[in-house]
């Protein structure tokens, strides 16, 4: 038997000490008077940064890639039970490195959503000593006892779970990965910040979620993001908004905007077949309807949105507004479902509300 | 009415100040030096805690053994939520290095964690640029690690790194252990896997449980000064109380209802105990600043704990130092407020009565003297453990006190009747009619004396056993260390050719007797045979234990388990093995076994051969020191030559008991200000004794010299009582309470020259205490002297 | 003359400045004769005793004794007249707590070097103290104290006996019994007495009379 003390035990000690890693996702020490969300918007020296015309290699390039600062592994998936309660997960490994060069950290995310609970998980440890890491094949991810792993990224099981709740899914991907801006090159503001970005949006789940009730057998459809970068946002970006959506017609639609001084949005349009039509800034047409108090601020809970190029027009609504990932940099993530235009499902991460 | 009886009350303080303050002082005295010996204790145990707490090791199990990062990661990754430490000395530097994960890190509540909040700090963290150290530690810490930062509250001595700096400077190759906060199972079911032992918090303590002795070595010392302090306490309030019986029978006959008056004298208790307690606060807390450098000292050279060397003191310990003068105060004044209780409005004044009563009292405290010795003896045969050692020794101390008295009493009847003459004659009878009054002051000269013997021959004794032991045991000329397997190789084929011998030093942890202790392997040659310092030994052992057919221990392991020639100890890795031999072992607190060196090879070949006792004329050993660090690049705390080694050791000796040294002399201190107090009041009430002789025909000076040499005399009965009592100290010193608290025993070896040196200074001691009321006396106008004939009594 | 006392002066210390106490005492005394010194409470009869005695030094005047001034002596000089010439009786009894009955009778004569046994034990048996030798002083009563005092002078032969209300501190038979065995026995050894007392009755048992006032001989 689990010791149920100890997660509880763990996130309160690790606060203290750790708060620094409020830090993680960044880097050099760089004071400035807008940081941005987690620090991501610190300078990039001595690191790698991404070019465009990328050509990638797998299942190399499924696997880290430390000569960037920052990366990582980002599975989300909206769930169903059998009597038609919704649920949603999410499953992250970040990597980063404090310095070029330098020490590697990780650090594992888990959220699992009930319409009313919200349970969040967080690991962290060092690279290089076998505590965490990614190998490209056959595929591994990991960090502890928190395990994401197959052949191939077509077929996964992903296995991870906190003293209150968690899962064993598997993961069958019935489309091929699509590349999102120019084949994987995601400019992410007006002035060029970049990333290299591609999806498997095309996962069917099954799956088990352990819940403090008990165990529900669950299905539905899954998203796993791949996106590394030294220098993803803007200095005076704040934060964003992000949607993953299966839409009803088997259509997949990506939306995102930053937000702050210099907002930019950008979308991506995938056939069923994996087509994939990026959107440039300003496109895109995102609007809050309503918020929710969540831990002691406004957060948009519903959403306006809207891409007039392919007659989508959404109302999106959260499957549970308290999705709140309480980690050391707090954020909301969590299972949506959208009416309107199309009947969809999907998930919803907004980052940099205070 | 209670106005003016406080101020009657009062008056008689101010007309004798010498008392007032004699009870001020021996209460701020006992309070002080028993309040500074729990200062200092304190202060050890907070470090203790500090480092007992580092990581939350006091409340987590470990594992350890022989542990490894992967070890680490696949724990982990099997669900367990463990975390590594490397833990290591700082060669060099008395300072121990902490390696820790701060991503894993249990959470300690209230513990000491590095602020790593700001990500540059962490960066510079992670990378082996910072460390962490209390800002005591912090000058300490060498320039080969990087900046310091003060972590306040980090146990003294300690430095904490991040674990792949820490790994980086110590060369480790593994780790120390894991903490262990949860997971799939038990600690032990980890264990198994990953072939570690598991240590709970309760069964260490270490620190705390090897120290143990030591503080209580002190509290007894401190207690010690306490008592001989109440003794100064006791009989100024008692005569205080005789010389008032007048004015108390006065004010009641005035109508001051007897409760009040209780109230009253009970309230002037009080403010002599705040007065002197908040003195004697101070003095401790003087006194603990005074001695903890040394205390630190010690403790660190002899059991290698850390100890902050500055104080820091909690309110409770203020509070606690006021509680004991109170309760002094209240021991002592509980007999005079009881005699209150039971004052008849019309008794006369009877300082005869009291002179007698005194003497009666003599008489019962010589047959209680006798029966503590009695127990003491009884507690000595039967008794076992460090408790019954010092209760053996508390006995003895009171038991010789008690008895003194009336030793004392008899030597000096034997005295008044070999005496010829008038004056001699009188002069013993006079000495014996003092006894009474100075008892008390005697008693604690005696304790004062005999715990300054009993803990001088116990020092020397050690002393003495300790230098001849290193000689023994240090009998290579040089010791060398390897950086390497591979070094060692090259450097033991570089001095074959060019030493006597070249002895390998190879040894192991292994779990002696389920505790953890050492095995080291030795080869078979003549330095062993021939100087070795064994106990006990069964025939042709040298030979025995190079065939492998048995294992030496040293005297700790062999005295807690019983362990002597004709039993067997049973390792892990050889199964049991007949004890061919016990050996000494001081300054060691572990269990420690010896095997041949095949036999040890065999069984740890894992052990890392990189130590060596080179054997050489001693004329040319630091030539060879010099050529081996040249040739092979090794420091200074790489090749060690023998005299090094035991300078260093008996420094460590030394600072050992320069505290007890210190404590010893302060006793003595106050047992002088004792018998100085007592006298001086004696003084004033034995003029009606001495004016008739004066008055038939003796001068002032002549008085005055023989109240100096019936001083001098009652001091030299004393320090000759105090000569058996200290020896027969030393010995429950050496026989018993060493045993226990270190284990081992040493020879008692008499120091006739210390005693006799002792005797001396006690005699000067008790001259110069009676020196000003003698001087007094010599002094004192005739026309005082007459008021005794013309005093109406 | 045995004693000769010529316009003594004493004066004592006290806050308001030296208080005269005697102020011009003259008189003498042969051998064998008994002279009573009587006056009021702070008359400086008393001093003027110990003035005698030698236990303290006159600020002018002489006290001449067998031929020598005792003013004139040191401090070592006068304790060795106290010890070879004179005799003290105290009120106070004045016995050595820490030696036996027989010890402090013959303590005075030891000291002088005049002990004699046979005749301490005579002493004894004429004070009635031959059953009390072997005890020590606190365990006699008052009057068998004062009988050890004066058999303490009596041994050791002193050619000047000085009393200071030797019975003063005795009730009334007692005190008459002690003073005629007193007398008796001063009268044998043929010493000169002196004796401080203010009762007139006593006084009138003596050869001859001096009274004091205010420090002067009335």
């Amino acid at each position: 038997m689990r010791d149920d003390r100890i997660p509880a035990r763990l996130a309160r000690g690790l606060q203290p000490m750790l708060l620094g890693l409020t830090a993680f996702l960044a880097l050099l020490p760089v004071p400035a008077p807008a940081q941005g969300f987690a620090g991501l918007g610190q300078g990039g020296e001595g690191f790698a940064l991404p070019t465009p015309d990328p050509v990638f290699t797998f299942p190399a390039d499924h696997g880290a890639h430390p000569d960037y600062r920052i990366e990582w592994w980002y599975l989300t998936a909206s769930l169903q039970d059998a009597e038609g309660t919704r649920y949603g997960i999410q499953w992250t490994l970040f990597r980063s490195a404090l310095a070029a060069e330098g020490p590697q950290i990780w650090m594992g995310h888990l959220g699992v959503t009930t319409p009313d609970a919200h349970y969040t998980g967080e690991k962290l440890a060092r690279g290089g000593i076998g505590q965490a890491g990614v190998v490209p094949a056959p595929f591994e991810a990991w960090i502890d006892d928190w395990v994401l792993a197959g052949p191939d990224l077509d077929t996964l099981s992903l296995r991870a779970a906190t003293a209150e709740a968690g899962y064993d899914l598997s993961f069958t991907a019935t489309g091929p990965l699509v590349f999102h801006g120019e084949d994987g090159f995601s400019v992410k503001s007006t002035s060029g910040q970049a990333s290299y970005y591609y999806s498997q949006p095309f996962y069917e789940v099954a799956g088990t979620l352990d819940l403090p009730s008990g165990p529900v057998e669950v299905t539905g459809r899954g998203w796993l993001d791949r996106e590394w970068s030294s220098q993803p946002l803007e200095d005076d970006q704040e934060g964003w908004d992000w949607f993953s959506l299966h839409l009803e017609d088997g259509h997949r639609l990506m939306a995102s905007q930053m937000r702050g001084g210099s907002p930019y949005s950008y979308a991506a349009w995938i056939e069923p077949d994996g087509t994939l039509t990026p959107y440039p800034n300003g496109v895109l047409e995102l609007e809050p309807l309503a918020t929710s108090p969540v831990a002691g601020r406004e957060v948009p809970t519903r959403w306006r949105l809207r891409l007039p190029d392919r007659g989508v027009d959404l109302e999106v609504t959260a499957v549970n507004p308290d999705s709140w990932q309480s980690t050391l940099f707090p954020y909301w993530e969590g299972p949506v479902t959208a009416v309107g235009s199309h009947a969809a499902e999907g998930y919803l991460e907004m980052t940099g509300y205070e | 009415m209670t106005r003016a009886a406080l101020q009657a009350l009062w008056s008689h303080w101010r007309r004798h100040p010498l008392q007032l303050l004699t009870l001020v002082v021996g209460l701020a005295l006992a309070t002080g030096l028993w309040t500074g010996v729990q200062a200092i204790n304190a202060q050890a145990r907070l470090s203790y805690d500090q480092a007992a707490a580092t990581l939350g090791q006091d409340r987590l199990p470990r594992l350890e053994g022989d542990l490894t990062l992967a070890d680490f990661a696949a724990a982990r990754r099997g669900g367990w939520i463990v975390s590594p430490v490397l833990e290591d000395r700082l060669p060099g530097t008395g300072l121990t290095l902490y390696g820790i994960d701060p991503f894993t890190l249990p959470p300690t509540p209230g513990g000491v964690m590095p602020d790593l909040s700001d990500p540059g700090v962490l960066r510079a963290f992670l990378a082996g640029e910072l460390v962490f150290a209390a800002a005591a530690t912090l000058p300490r810490v060498p320039d080969t690690l990087p900046e310091g930062r003060v972590l306040e509250g980090l146990a003294p001595g300690l430095v904490m790194a991040d674990l792949t700096a820490a790994r980086r400077w110590l060369g480790a190759e593994g780790i120390t252990r894991l903490l262990f906060d949860g997971g799939p199972g038990t600690p032990e079911a980890l264990a198994e896997t990953l072939g570690a032992r598991v240590e709970r918090p309760e069964s260490d303590g270490d620190l705390a449980r090897l120290t143990d002795s030591f503080h209580l070595n002190l509290t007894a010392f401190g207690l010690l000064a306490f008592v001989v302090g109440l003794f100064i306490v006791h009989a100024t309030i008692g005569l205080a109380f005789e010389q008032r019986r007048t004015l108390f029978r006065t004010l009641r006959a005035l109508g001051l209802p007897q409760r009040r008056l209780g109230w009253l004298l009970a309230g002037e208790l009080l403010a002599f105990t705040l007065v002197s307690g908040t003195l004697g606060v101070v003095l401790g807390y003087a006194v603990a600043a005074a001695l903890l450098p040394g205390v630190a000292a010690t403790l660190s050279g002899l059991y290698g704990a850390g100890v902050a060397g500055s104080l820091t003191l909690s309110p409770l310990w203020w509070l606690s130092g006021f509680a004991m003068a109170g309760l002094g105060m209240a021991v002592a004044g509980a007999a005079s407020l009881r005699r209150l209780a039971t004052l008849p409005i019309l008794a006369p004044a009877m300082p005869r009565a009291w002179a007698r009563a005194q003497r009666r009292t003599v008489a019962r405290q010589g047959w209680a003297g006798l029966g503590l010795l009695a127990v003491s003896a009884f507690i000595a045969a039967l008794g076992d453990g460090l408790i019954a050692g010092f209760a053996t020794l508390g006995a003895l101390l009171l038991g010789a006190a008690l008895l003194l008295p009336p030793v004392l009493l008899a030597v000096l009847d034997a005295g008044t009747a070999l005496a010829k003459g008038a004056v001699a004659q009188w002069l013993w009878a006079d000495t014996r009619q003092q006894v009474p009054g100075l008892s008390l002051a005697l008693m604690a000269l005696l304790l004062a004396l005999a715990a300054n013997i009993g803990v001088g021959t116990m020092v020397g004794s050690f002393r003495a056993t300790f230098e001849g032991w290193l000689d023994q045991r240090l009998a290579s000329e040089l010791y060398v260390t390897a950086r390497s397997e591979a070094q060692a190789d090259e450097i033991a084929a570089f001095l074959a050719p060019r030493t006597e011998a070249v002895l390998p030093i190879v040894s192991a942890e292994a779990d002696l007797a389920g505790a953890p202790g050492e095995v080291y392997g030795v080869a078979d040659h003549s330095t062993y045979r021939e100087n070795w310092p064994l106990l006990d030994a069964l025939p042709q052992v040298w030979d025995r234990l190079a065939a492998g057919e048995g294992v030496l221990v040293n005297e700790q392991l062999a005295r807690r388990e019983d362990l002597w020639p004709g039993t067997r100890l049973t390792l892990a890795a050889t199964g049991p093995l007949p004890v061919l031999g016990v050996y000494s072992d001081y300054g060691n607190t572990r269990g420690q076994a010896i095997l041949g060196l095949a036999t040890f090879e065999a069984a740890y070949p894992e052990a890392r051969r990189l130590r060596f006792g080179v054997r050489i004329a001693p004329g040319e050993a630091d030539a060879l020191a010099d050529i081996l660090a040249d040739r092979f690049d090794l420091s200074a705390e790489q090749v060690v030559p023998q005299a090094t080694i035991k300078q260093f050791s008996l420094d460590v000796f030394e600072r050992t008991f320069a505290v007890t040294a210190a404590l010893n002399v302060l006793t003595l201190g106050v047992a002088g200000f004792a018998l100085w107090a007592s006298l001086t009041t004696l003084g004033t009430m034995r003029l009606p004794q001495v004016a008739p002789v004066w008055a038939l025909g003796l001068t002032r000076a002549e008085l005055a010299l023989a109240d100096l040499g019936r001083a001098v005399l009652l001091g030299l009965l004393t320090a000759l009582v105090a000569v058996p009592v200290g020896i027969a100290l030393a010995w429950v010193l050496l026989a018993v309470v060493n045993v226990q608290a270190f284990g081992w025993r040493l020879p008692l070896l008499p120091d006739p020259g210390g005693w006799v040196a002792l005797g001396g200074w006690t005699l000067i001691a008790s001259a110069l205490a009676a020196a000003l009321p003698a001087l007094r006396l010599w002094r004192m106008p005739p026309a005082e002297m007459v008021k005794v004939f013309a005093h109406e009594r | 003359m045995l004693l000769t006392v010529e316009n003594l002066q004493k004066s004592f210390p006290s806050a308001d400045g030296p208080v005269p106490v005697l102020r011009g005492v003259s008189f003498s005394l042969a051998a064998g004769r008994t002279l009573a010194l009587t006056g009021e409470s702070g008359s400086g009869k008393s001093t003027l005793l110990h003035l005698c005695a030698g236990l303290d030094a006159p600020d002018a005047g002489r006290i001449v004794i067998e031929g020598r001034d005792i003013a004139a002596q040191s401090d070592a000089g006068r304790a060795a007249m106290r010890r070879d010439t004179v005799g003290l009786v105290f009120q106070q009894f004045n016995l050595i707590p820490s030696l036996s009955v027989a010890d402090n009778l013959s303590f005075h004569a030891r000291l002088a070097g005049r002990d004699d046994p046979d005749r301490d034990a005579a002493l004894a048996e004429r004070l009635g103290l031959a059953a009390h030798l072997a005890k020590f002083p606190e365990q006699l009563s008052g009057g068998q104290q004062q009988r050890v005092a004066i058999g303490r002078v009596l041994a050791a032969r002193p050619h000047l006996i000085l009393a200071d209300e030797p019975t003063g501190n005795l009730d009334e038979a007692t005190g008459a019994a002690v003073l005629d065995l007193m007398l008796e026995l001063v009268a044998e050894s043929g010493a000169a007495f002196l004796m401080v007392t203010h009762s007139e009755r006593l006084a009138a048992r003596l050869d001859a009379r001096l009274h004091l006032r205010a420090g002067q001989v009335e």
